[in-house]
């Protein structure tokens, strides 16, 4: 039976996370997520879990390794000047090969910035951010349905990669209410199999006997031989995401587009808008939103460039960022357009109107 | 045959690769010595720190998980909470953590977390190759405090147990040396006890070890724990700094 509850996206995520059987949540306050760890602080209690409210983003994304570290799922959440203090603590899950979910709740930068929604953070999502070669997994949410129904699939998707990852939202998606569903919660036994399935991995009481098992939780390798190899694994498992774990939106792709549009998240919403607008006026104009946008879904953009494709456009809230990734998958066939805001301002549906007009 | 001295359970079979004379070897022997006799090794979990100690997590014959400089107890609070059935510990220096780390040592302890800290205090950077820490001495020479340490510029030693102490919630709270055999002894017992109250569940408990850097004081080893002796004892006065088992009424 559906039933549907109007929610914050902010807490949707929580309270979806617990549902997926997240019970050791460490944050510390940041706008605008901050109904997130205020939820987390009302709920981990009545689950059996364990909320705190670290003295800093790096004690708590620390905290997040010790406990993925365990075997257990765990998340931290916070917004951009947050998330860059994470990186050490990112680099250092990456490393040791632990899975763990970040919510980074968007706002404008760089610096302090304000409080604002913005997509500014994504070089730092996607690219790194922290030291080293490693990559998180990033999903993009465009309703607070979808940002809900991302916690599971992060914690799936970390578990069996045994990698972070970050759902990267913003003020927008984390302030907005709408009506959102929830999936059924894991039961104790569920979640017990789940801790069960790390034990090859994870620190854990040693159940087999006097010899124990000595687990190690660690990104060192001081001889560069063996850091070399372990450092290709983690790329031959980056290929493996790369081939199975894209995910995009194709949203009125069709042969005869004129414009093809590529946006993320809240900017892919109004883009969606301006489409309907410009559908009404006669124009086929297709968006690619990517989901995922590491790994990115640069195929389907170049499959969706048909002869007809005059321009491609890419939308953002930010001064361009994803445009890199667009061109690498345009590949020179077309010119690539952008239109962003900065400062922590959306766009509206008319100026998308406007910019796509002016490519037509 | 009598044995009456083997290698404790709860160390590897390995060499350890710090330089001769060094003492890391030493509370190394102490808290596994410790977790033998509490029989807590099936269920310990210990946080190696970066510094010399860096491979810890290759000596400690229990889970061990590898932090970034200074995070030890974040890691640590991560993992009790995690697995509140097991047991948990950080070995930490002193620039780990009362520079880098010392936010997160301060609010660990203020959450009382039930875990045990070893903080190995040698008054210097030593695997960095011998520079200023929290912990030098006024006036002590290292190599970014090459005139001396001088207070008026940069501050004065940091005394770890003291500034731990003024809060309410750890349990448990020592400064020990390991410069003589007789002190050895006695640090013995107090690791003992910090891992007893860890085991009991009761708190949040730290030994301070008074330690040398022989390397990086550029003295041989016995010098280096006369020099200790004569400077950082008077500075870093040894002692129990909070025992909440004598307020339980235990002993
Ligand atoms: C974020 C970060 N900053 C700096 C370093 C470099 N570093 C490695 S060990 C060390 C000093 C460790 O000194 P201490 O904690 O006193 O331990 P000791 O080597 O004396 O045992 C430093 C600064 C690092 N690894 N990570
Ligand atoms: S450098 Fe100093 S602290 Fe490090 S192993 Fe050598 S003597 Fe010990």
């Amino acid at each position: 039976m559906s039933q549907k509850v109007l929610m914050k996206g902010n807490e949707a995520v929580a309270e979806a996370a617990i549902r997926a059987g997240c019970r050791l949540y460490f944050a510390y306050p940041i706008t605008p997520q901050s109904e997130l760890i205020e939820y987390m602080s009302r709920m981990m209690p009545k689950v059996g879990g364990t909320f705190i409210q670290a003295e800093s983003e790096v004690a708590a994304i620390n905290m997040v390794y010790g406990a993925s570290g365990c075997g257990k799922r765990a998340m931290t959440s916070s917004s951009s000047p947050g998330i860059s203090l994470k990186q050490e603590g990112l680099s250092y899950i990456a490393g040791a090969m632990l899975p763990a979910l970040v919510v980074n709740v968007e706002r404008g930068g760089p610096g302090l910035g304000d409080i604002q929604p913005a997509q500014g953070d994504y070089f730092q999502a996607t690219k790194g951010g922290g030291h080293g070669d490693y990559k998180l997994i990033v999903l993009t949410p465009n309703s607070v349905q979808e940002f809900a129904d991302m916690a599971a699939e992060a914690f799936d998707l970390a578990d069996k990669y045994r990698n972070p990852v970050m759902i990267l939202s913003d003020g927008l998606l984390g302030q907005m209410m709408e009506p959102v569903e929830f999936k059924p919660a894991k039961n104790e036994e569920e979640l017990a199999e789940l801790d069960k399935q790390h034990f090859d991995w994870c620190m854990h009481p040693n159940v087999d006997g006097p010899d124990r098992h000595h687990h190690e939780i660690n990104s060192l390798e001081i001889d560069p031989k063996v850091l070399e190899k372990h450092v290709l694994r983690l790329g031959e498992k980056y290929k493996e995401i790369e081939k199975n774990e894209v995910r995009y939106e194709k949203y009125n792709v069709r042969e005869d587009n004129e414009v093809l549009c590529v946006a993320f998240g809240t900017a892919s919403r109004i883009v969606k808008s301006a489409i309907t607008e410009l559908t009404k006026k006669g124009h086929s104009i297709g968006l690619i939103r990517p989901i995922t946008v590491w790994p990115y879904p640069y195929k389907a953009i170049a499959d969706a460039l048909t002869e007809k494709v005059k321009k491609v456009i890419v939308f953002e809230l930010n001064l361009g960022q994803m445009v890199e990734d667009v061109r690498l998958a345009v590949n020179g066939k077309v010119p690539v357009e952008f239109l962003g805001k900065v400062g922590g301002i959306v766009f509206t549906p008319e100026e998308v109107v406007q910019k796509i007009e002016e490519n037509l | 045959m009598e044995i009456i001295a083997q290698r404790p359970k709860s160390l590897m079979k390995v060499q350890f690769h710090y330089c001769p004379g060094c003492l890391h070897g030493v509370a190394h022997r102490l808290i596994a010595e410790a977790m033998d006799e509490l029989d807590m090794r099936n269920k310990m979990m210990g946080v190696a720190p970066v510094g010399c100690s860096v491979f810890a997590y290759k000596f400690f014959d229990c889970d061990m998980a590898e932090a970034a400089h200074g995070r030890a107890p974040a890691v640590a609070t991560g993992m009790k909470r995690a697995r509140p059935d097991m047991y948990a510990f950080t070995y930490q220096g002193d620039g780990d953590l009362a520079a880098i780390g010392t936010a997160e040592i301060v609010h660990a302890a203020n959450r009382g977390e039930k875990i045990s800290v070893f903080f190995v205090n040698n008054a210097i950077y030593g695997m960095t190759g011998g520079q200023m820490a929290p912990t030098t001495l006024p006036g002590m020479k290292t190599s970014t405090s090459p005139y001396g340490r001088d207070v008026n510029d940069i501050g004065y030693p940091i005394r770890a147990c003291e500034l731990l102490a003024t809060l309410e919630a750890p349990y448990y709270i020592e400064r020990v040396s390991l410069l003589s055999p007789q002190d050895i002894l006695k640090a013995k017992k107090s690791v003992y006890n910090a891992l007893k109250y860890n085991k009991e569940g009761r708190g949040f408990t730290f030994i301070e070890f008074i330690s040398t850097c022989p390397t990086n004081w550029g003295v041989d080893p016995l010098k280096a724990r006369e020099w200790a002796k004569e400077n950082m004892l008077a500075f870093f006065k040894l002692g129990v700094y909070r025992d909440k088992s004598k307020e339980e009424g235990d002993e």
